[in-house]
């Protein structure tokens, strides 16, 4: 008697347990969209990825833009790998599950390592922002430009470490840009996000970093910012700053890190364009565009034509400059 | 004393609505398994878009201290930790509840939580310009002796056998090896695909604890129910007496929340769990903790909440988050046009001093609500135990679910749970399992990142093992595994005396 009544226990609070599963949101419908979208951010809640992601897209729900609000779903891990694998391989190409890329982090790893992602399964919807990675020493540093660190480099092999936000990553892509155009052997260290990766350099463990221009700008201060990766110089936070093309060195646009929104693959096309239309509308509005600016976020909107041309052209980039680094 | 002329700004009515609802809200989010404060401060970031930035601080902050005391009531009255900050409260919370002693045991909780809190907010108010570069004194190599102190302390916790505790803290590092690599990215024991994400800390804190709970809920006699429901009740007056009588209990507990919160990313759950590992190594009782002794329950809470206030001083003068709430609330200073450094606390000087003076505020308020729903404890003690085995496996599932939207995590979380329902009944407790995969990655991650540093700096030894930092650490490591094992020794040779 003693076990049925256990068991009897143990059905009852099975049922409810059920219960509750079979409330997780389901629905389908025709008239797109017609019901919140969700955006899967590959990086952690209050990193610069989700925090500009939760930003511009605070307004979808308005009439001229998604008319359906967006929900932010963080999947983090592995440098971006893990959030982006699961998009790529269990999101519906239905228009509700959309993820938030980042340029040329993802294109990078789909090359070097075994991902399940790649700009082939992947659709661009816009993007929102560009934030050029810049070279920092601690302002209690022996070097007063990026010459005279990378002079100290050539002659010493290895001895200069720089920290940068994880693996094939924008810090890592103009790290590794920097190697091949001076000939300098740099020990890149990895860190768990840009956060991190200047708590290196402001604590004086690493001797110099790559990091975020809006990042590094906010704590301009206690940095001396030595050469931006970028075509132009930034007029309106760091005018004082070169490019490294200024300097002599052959260092491009190419670790920009771009942000922005994608979908997969085989989304149909009617849902594609009422998203790539809505969405840059989105981010153009006045309210995004003031709440991302006081967070010293630059904001460069492209539409869909344009971002599938960046994509293609990084690809084409980034399986040269990496070609000895695939992992089998 | 600038903090004091700022007082009337919060008084407002608007900004204490908003406060004294945060608080509320707070109090009943961070009671939610599942539902962390850094979840919680990240769910509103988007509410404070369209709000002045004192009052979004406002609510954030008010948020933040009332979750992690949240995370409390349902670690006593359930024994599931709301947040990981609330392992080490449930150890000796949750057996006072067993006791009949539930009403007491929150009690304790909140006026411990009041004074952690109000002395980490006054350390933050004084000293921030002396502190503020503590926090860079943290690199890899010190960051990663601070995790091995953590795992130093894994076999102590929980009553039982030093060897089991220690085998279990072992699993649990092994546990958080799954997954990816944290810096390098390569794959790890991933066997199926449901663990390609790792295992996360939500899913294996609510899986470890709430499951063998519903389990054993459903094993619970006749007569255990009636012992529970014999609630014993406690004027509040006699609680707060007794509450400042086990001033050791206090003192150790907020000591060890402050210093730990001004570490960059250490956070409240090692703060509760080290605290209370002190206390019970000061105590002459050892032998009753884990078993319902109340200065368990007064030290964890009071160094889970004296960490607040003090994580925010790297916060708000260099921008480094001395936790992973911090870091989220990061961003809710940044979009309000706030950035950390010496700007806050002279441009910005009003709705910075504001933003400090709300956090005790919200103490206060946090004091008054705790104390008052306390005495409703007996509505959640009074279900059949059947009914709350259903009722916290549906708040189990849909917690675990809701963290990333993913029926992996829910998997993962069931799994673990059912294995550690198995352990238990051999006498293995789940804290060491949580302990050691919270501070795995803290070792692994600064370990690798201080490895490449060191090879191509003087090496390896003397990279880890040189300035004052490291060394002291070093030294209270040897420190506490000697302990142990005296004590363990202790313990063996007394029970052999015993048994002749």
């Amino acid at each position: 008697m003693k076990t049925l009544s256990y068991l009897r226990k143990y059905f009852s609070c099975l049922i409810l347990s059920l219960l509750g599963l079979g409330l997780l949101p389901y629905a389908l419908a025709d008239d797109y969209p017609d019901r919140p979208i969700a955006v899967t951010v590959a990086y952690s809640p209050g990193g610069a990825t989700d925090f500009q992601a939760r930003l511009v897209t605070m307004m979808a729900a308005q009439e001229d833009y998604l008319t359906q609000p967006i929900v932010i779903v963080n999947k983090p891990g592995a440098g971006g790998q893990v959030g982006w694998n699961w998009f790529a391989e269990k999101a519906d190409a239905d228009g509700y599950q959309l993820a938030a890329y980042n340029v040329p982090h993802f294109i990078a790893q789909s090359i070097v390592f075994d991902t399940k992602y790649s700009i082939d399964n992947l659709e661009p919807i816009a993007n929102w922002g560009a934030d050029p990675a810049v070279l920092i020493v601690n302002a209690d540093s022996e070097y007063n430009s990026a010459e005279e660190l990378v002079e100290f480099a050539k002659n010493n092999p290895g001895k200069v470490t720089v920290s940068g936000a994880g693996q094939f990553t924008g810090h890592h892509i103009a790290l590794l840009q920097l190697a091949q155009a001076t000939g300098a052997e740099f020990q890149y260290i990895p860190t768990k996000g840009g956060v991190k990766a200047m708590q290196r350099v402001l604590g004086g463990n690493v001797t110099a970093g790559f990091n975020n221009l809006s990042d590094s700008f906010r704590s301009k201060d206690k940095l001396k910012i030595l050469a931006i990766a970028d075509l132009e110089r930034n007029t309106e936070f760091l005018p004082d700053v070169p490019t490294f093309k200024e300097l002599g060195i052959e260092v491009d646009n190419s670790s920009v890190n771009f942000r922005g929104i994608m979908a997969k693959k085989d989304t149909p096309p009617e849902v594609i364009d009422k998203l790539a239309a809505g969405t840059v509308k989105m981010f153009e509005d006045g309210k995004v565009a003031k709440k991302m600016n006081e967070g010293g976020s630059p904001m460069h909107i492209m539409s869909r034509d344009e971002v599938v041309t960046m994509w293609q052209e990084r690809q084409a980039y980034l399986t040269e400059l990496l070609k000895d680094l695939k992992k089998e | 004393m600038e903090f004091i002329q700022y007082f009337p700004e919060v008084f407002t009515f608007s900004n204490l609505t908003i406060l004294i609802l945060g608080t509320m809200g707070g109090l009943l989010l961070g009671a939610t398994p599942g539902l962390s404060p850094t979840m919680a401060v990240a769910l509103l970031i988007p509410f404070t878009f369209h709000m002045q930035p004192a009052p979004a601080l406002i609510l954030l902050g008010a948020v933040y201290t009332a979750t992690v005391a949240g995370g409390a009531v349902s670690a006593i009255l359930v024994s599931i930790p709301g947040a990981p900050a609330n392992i080490a409260t449930m150890l000796d919370g949750f057996p006072m509840a067993r006791g009949g002693k539930a009403m007491q045991a929150l009690h304790y909780c909140f006026i411990s939580s009041f004074i952690g809190g109000m002395l980490g907010v006054l350390l933050l108010v004084f000293f921030t310009p002396v502190l503020s570069n503590v926090a860079l004194k943290f690199g890899p190599s010190e960051l990663f002796w601070v995790a091995i102190l953590g795992v130093t302390v894994i076999g102590s916790l929980g009553s039982g056998s030093v060897l089991k505790g220690l085998f279990a803290g072992a699993v649990g590092l092994w546990l958080s090896t799954i997954g990816y690599d944290p810096i390098l990215g390569e794959e790890r024991f991933v066997v199926t695909d449901h663990l390609a994400g790792g295992i996360t800390i939500i899913p294996a804190l609510i899986g470890l604890f709430a499951i063998p709970q519903v389990l054993g809920m459903l094993e619970v006699t006749e007569h255990q129910q009636a012992k529970m429901l014999a609630l014993e009740s406690q004027s509040i007056w006699q609680s707060i007496k007794y509450n400042f009588s086990r001033i050791k209990a206090l003192t150790i507990g907020s000591i060890i929340g402050m210093v730990v919160g001004i570490i960059p990313g250490a956070g409240g759950q090692v703060a509760g769990i080290v605290a209370y590992d002190q206390t019970k190594k000061f105590s002459k009782e050892k032998d009753s903790f884990g078993k319902g002794n109340p200065d368990g329950v007064i030290t964890a809470e009071s160094a889970n909440n004296a960490m607040v206030g003090p994580s925010l001083v790297p916060l708000l003068t260099l921008s480094i988050p001395g936790s992973p709430t911090a870091a989220v609330l990061l961003g809710g200073l940044l979009i309000n046009g706030l950035f950390p450094g010496p700007d806050l606390f002279t441009i910005h000087a009003q709705v910075t001093w504001t933003f400090i003076d709300s956090l005790i505020v919200a103490q206060v308020v946090m004091l008054i609500f705790g104390l008052t729903i306390s005495r409703y404890c007996r509505f959640v003690t009074r279900i059949p135990q059947y009914y709350m085995a259903a009722a916290v496996t549906v708040l189990a599932v849909f917690g675990t679910y809701s963290v990333q939207n993913s029926m992996s995590d829910v998997f993962v979380m069931m799994t673990i749970g059912t294995l550690m329902y198995l352990a238990s009944k051999i006498g293995f407790s789940p804290a060491p399992v949580v302990l050691g995969l919270i501070l795995g990655p803290i070792a692994e991650s600064n370990l690798i990142e201080g490895k490449l540093i060191a090879q191509s700096g003087d090496g390896f030894v003397a990279y880890f093992m040189s300035g004052g930092i490291n060394l002291t650490l070093i030294a209270l490591c040897l420190l506490s595994i000697g302990y142990s094992l005296v004590t363990e020794l202790i313990r063996v040779k007394k029970s052999r005396e015993n048994t002749i």
